[in-house]
């Protein structure tokens, strides 16, 4: 594939992840504030998010499995997931955060483990999205050729 | 020229302690600053941000690293000390009650902001944090920097321009960003009751807001 044909694709793909809403406005933010100086800040960002949420959701896995749960430790954790998701732009993450948080409000278990499950499965997909733009982007850089905006 | 060279660091480069427990937050706010110009320190925690500025009982002064903080950017919800604990030991302190305080918060709820605005804070952010509000923050700091005698003027024409206008943003220092509930006026350090015309404007802005 040609410079050209990259960069297309890149743009089509990385347009696609905000009509699907995988991603929102805070992500551009973060390119916007990229520059030669720091050309790695939006994935070290990222990076620190994945680390962050992979820690969370570990967490929270733990958390529901005990005998007695402590809710005020989920909603915690949740806040620090929706807190995360939020700063890079993971807005389908962010969602489910949200709903997980009431779930946690009513104490509600069954609740709280759909919610589980529905944000893992979320990240999952936005890790996975976000890596194969970051891989197009290598791809275009290696090439010679520049990132779109 | 002495107030602005006591309220600007050395090399006239705002100096801004950022307190948040989140890695990300640390790492985006501290971009945002630095884009800004700005010289940056990040502390995971409230008792970290006082080890810094020296205010920790057990380490006395030996934390104090000797370059002076200009202002102070803090999330509120963190586990044990919350950005609200740490806004009021600050503003209780003799040496640095006059830093400005900034709050910033994923959630826009007017009783957490009303009580952060009276306990002195300068103004509360809405996260994410956009470079526009820190934009914003940064130009409030450097109008507080400006010599004593321009800043008393100011507020007192403030304060006429309150009584007269309470309900318009009419001073061009204002601006109405739907988005983030923060006021640019900048606080007098006297205006810490409720009743200040100054206050009573903040408030009503944020409730246009809201």
């Amino acid at each position: 594939m040609d410079l050209v044909q990259l960069q297309r694709q890149f743009v089509d793909y990385r347009t696609s992840l905000y009509h699907e809403g995988f991603l929102d406005e805070q992500f551009t933010q973060l390119q916007e504030l990229q520059d030669e100086n720091n050309p790695d800040f939006v994935v070290e960002v990222v990076s620190l998010f994945f680390e962050d949420s992979e820690r969370l959701l570990n967490e929270l896995a733990r958390a529901l499995e005990q005998q007695s749960i402590d809710y005020k430790r989920i909603d915690a954790h949740v806040h620090q997931l929706k807190g995360s998701s939020s700063s890079i732009g993971a807005q389908r993450v962010q969602k489910v955060c949200i709903a997980f948080r009431n779930y946690c409000e009513e104490q509600n278990v069954e609740g709280c483990l759909k919610c589980l499950q529905q944000v893992r499965h979320e990240y999952s997909l936005v890790k996975t999205k976000l890596e194969s733009l970051f891989q197009l982007e290598q791809q275009i850089l290696t090439a010679g050729g520049s990132i779109p905006m | 020229m002495e107030v602005a060279g006591e309220v600007l660091a050395s090399e006239s480069q705002l100096h801004v302690l950022a307190v948040d427990d989140s890695h990300v937050d640390r790492k985006v706010i501290e971009k945002l600053l630095k884009i800004s110009s700005c010289k940056v320190t990040t502390v995971e925690s409230g008792a970290r941000a006082l080890q810094f500025l020296g205010l920790d009982e057990e380490k006395g002064s030996l934390g104090f690293n000797g370059l002076k903080v200009n202002l102070i950017m803090t999330d509120y919800s963190m586990p044990g000390m919350t950005g609200y604990e740490l806004l009021k030991r600050i503003k209780r302190s003799s040496t640095f009650r006059e830093i400005p305080v900034v709050i910033m918060s994923s959630e826009n709820i007017l009783t957490r902001i009303d009580s952060c605005l009276e306990e002195g804070a300068e103004e509360f952010l809405v996260k994410p944090v956009k470079l526009s509000d820190v934009k914003r923050v940064m130009n409030d700091c450097i109008r507080r920097g400006e010599t004593e005698g321009n800043k008393r003027r100011r507020v007192d024409k403030r304060k006429f321009e309150d009584d007269n206008h309470a309900s318009s943003s009419s001073s061009s220092s204002s601006s109405s960003i739907p988005s983030s509930p923060s006021s640019p006026l900048p606080s007098s350090p006297s205006t810490a009751a409720t009743s200040s015309p100054l206050h009573s404007l903040k408030r009503a802005k944020l409730r246009d807001h809201n």
